[in-house]
């Protein structure tokens, strides 16, 4: 008996060695790769945003330093684009929520005693992934031209003046964003209200609450990790967004975000120090914000 | 917590909702009902907001069949030529780019799948320190903008001094694909059942068998779904390709670079071509796991 007791007590005591040299054997490819191609270009992102211009080189040509004024600098020249990116990433994570709610809600709801429907409504979310983004928006931008259907239908039923346009506005974009996220939002808040028990709202309307109360008390509230997930998953790639705004695509030159000026720093002035830290603030920026979101809203355990 | 990880579920033809059956109210239970809003209001609205997805998706397909000269912006008459000589626009631009795409896509995808399915199963299955800053280093590529991460590597091949082309572009693809990778198989690995690699022990089978005779089987749908959500999330980036790329086309560059001059109809018919295939694959899928779930429930 204690023989046997023994026995397994030193199986265990041996397994756990054997077995977490297995789990290094299997962690370590992956986050050795991770650590090489994301958190390293991350130091190196931070390392060029203080890098100051070599004294005698050509254009692109920099040192490392500690030039701080980077910052201020980009802060300065770049304050519409900060502001837009982050105001357009708010307003289409709004919209894209309205538009994605109901949406879901039917999905993961309505049309549960169907599963058949249910699970082609989802391909049917999914479905504009599997058409290029490009392509998509360029799409919009086409069937939204002023010489487009749309546009002279609406100017002809004096719903938008004769001379305005709708492409290269801050509405175009955002519209654009709204409509490029939305599957990111719809997919998320489906799979919260899918397990949204109903009997909730039955006890709810059986002590006399109305449908809007119900809605309000129990729907949202049993429904917050999905809301919060979405908005997050629309938010972070809509902020860093540049195809949207793009002036070959919805934008125009007034509706440029960072997006837009981090790629002509980087791609077209070859101003890496410039990019640098703009991407160093705009990922710190989305760090904070989604940090005060995630404890604001009580759904700390969803990361 | 990742709409693409829900996205690759249906991808993969599995979804939550199989282990979610239980927990619904019971069916049938007395309910008082009244007519109301809702009823006919909720699938109108849910008819007009898929109209409304597909818009686009109708207008690239429409247009790809366009007799169109140069710019493919205004319809200038129906024809099949586009899809009959899709290769020989611009001396095969479009076909080289596609081919760029699906080359990358592949190659990030079966390493993604690779390193993304070891570090699944040791997150799953062992314990170890270091738990909650390696859970950190996977969740932060997925909570990083494409534009952060694009430029970061960038910076660094420019602080190396490496090259860009084709492979910076796999070297990017693969990183932001090895957390989509995570998070899909680990929810498969959670759901397996671990007596069933004990009973494999217990009959004497090696740590190698037990693990590509049970394990692996076991786990291939999951890894299934992470690889077509790799394929597709590499097959459609733009932006950190386009940090990464140097003058190596991939499809979606060749789009965005070819939008100022007008993009030809060819690109059009690459898109909707993918699409269909995609479309195909994902709806007998799942109709296939439907009909399979009916049997079963014939079983019981």
């Amino acid at each position: 008996m204690a023989f046997a007791a023994f026995a397994t007590a030193e199986a265990q005591a041996e397994a756990p060695k054997r077995r977490s040299r297995i789990a290094l054997f299997l962690l370590l490819p992956g986050i050795l790769y991770l650590i090489l191609f994301f958190l390293t270009p991350l130091i190196s992102l931070l390392l060029t945003s203080l890098q100051a211009p070599a004294e005698f080189g050509d254009i692109g040509v920099y040192d490392y330093a500690f030039n701080w004024q980077n910052y201020v600098d980009v802060v300065q020249q770049y304050l519409p684009h900060i502001a837009r990116s982050f105001g357009y990433a708010l307003a289409a994570t709004v919209f894209a929520l309205l538009f994605s709610y109901p949406l879901a809600y039917f999905i993961g709801v309505k049309a549960r005693r169907w599963p058949l429907l249910q699970s082609l409504m989802l391909v049917l979310v999914i479905a504009p992934f599997f058409i290029s983004f490009l392509l998509r928006t360029l799409a919009w931008k086409q069937l939204l031209s002023d010489e487009s259907f749309i546009i002279t239908s609406l100017k002809a039923l004096s719903l938008m003046a004769p001379d305005a346009h709708f492409t290269g506005t801050p509405f175009a974009v955002i519209f654009g964003l709204t409509y490029n996220f939305i599957p990111f939002m719809t997919l998320p808040l489906y799979t919260t209200l899918e397990r949204l028990d109903t009997r909730y709202l039955e006890a709810g309307s059986d002590l006399y609450a109305g449908p809007f109360a119900v809605f309000r008390k129990i729907t949202i509230p049993l429904s917050m990790p999905g809301i919060v997930a979405g908005t997050l998953l629309t938010f972070i790639p809509a902020a860093g967004d540049y195809v949207n705004a793009s002036r070959d695509f919805l934008g125009g030159p007034d509706t440029q975000m960072m997006g837009n000026v981090i790629e002509a720093n980087f791609l077209v002035l070859l101003n890496y120090p410039a990019a640098a830290a703009l991407s160093i603030i705009l990922m710190a920026a989305i760090l904070v914000l989604v940090g005060i979101y995630v404890k604001r809203s009580g759904t700390e355990d969803l990361l | 917590m990742s709409g693409e990880v829900q996205a690759a579920a249906v991808l993969g033809g599995f979804s939550e909702s199989e282990q979610q059956e239980d927990a619904r109210g019971p069916v049938g239970a007395p309910r008082r009902r009244r007519l109301g809003l809702g009823d006919w209001l909720l699938p109108a609205y849910t008819i007009m907001a898929f109209v409304f997805l597909m818009i686009p998706i109708a207008y690239t397909f429409v247009f790809s069949f366009n007799d169109s000269i140069k710019s493919n912006i205004s319809w200038r008459g129906f024809t099949f030529d586009n899809w009959l000589n899709v290769c020989n626009v611009e001396g095969g631009a479009v076909c080289e780019a596609f081919a760029n795409s699906v080359i990358i896509g592949l190659v990030a995808t079966v390493i993604a799948t690779a390193l993304g399915t070891a570090i699944a199963i040791a997150l799953v299955r062992y314990r170890f320190r270091a738990r909650s800053v390696i859970s950190l280093l996977l969740f932060l590529p997925m909570a990083t903008p494409e534009v952060v991460l694009g430029a970061g590597l960038a910076a660094q091949f420019l602080a190396l001094g490496v090259p860009k082309d084709m492979t910076t572009i796999i070297l990017a693809h693969t990183m932001f694909c090895i957390s989509f990778v995570v998070v899909t198989v680990k929810a498969r690995v959670s759901s397996l059942d671990p007596a069933l690699e004990e009973a494999g022990r217990d009959l004497y089978g090696s740590p190698s068998q037990v693990f590509w005779r049970i394990t692996f089987p076991l786990l291939t749908p999951g890894i299934i779904a992470a690889a077509l959500l790799s394929f597709a999330l590499s097959f459609d980036d733009f932006i950190i390709t386009n940090f990464n790329s140097g003058s190596t086309s991939t499809f979606p560059k060749y789009i965005y670079i070819s939008a100022s001059r007008g993009i030809p109809a060819e690109a059009n018919v690459v898109a909707s071509a993918v699409f269909l295939f995609a479309i195909v694959l994902v709806v007998a899928s799942q109709i296939s796991r439907a009909a399979r779930a009916k049997r079963l429930a014939k079983l019981d």
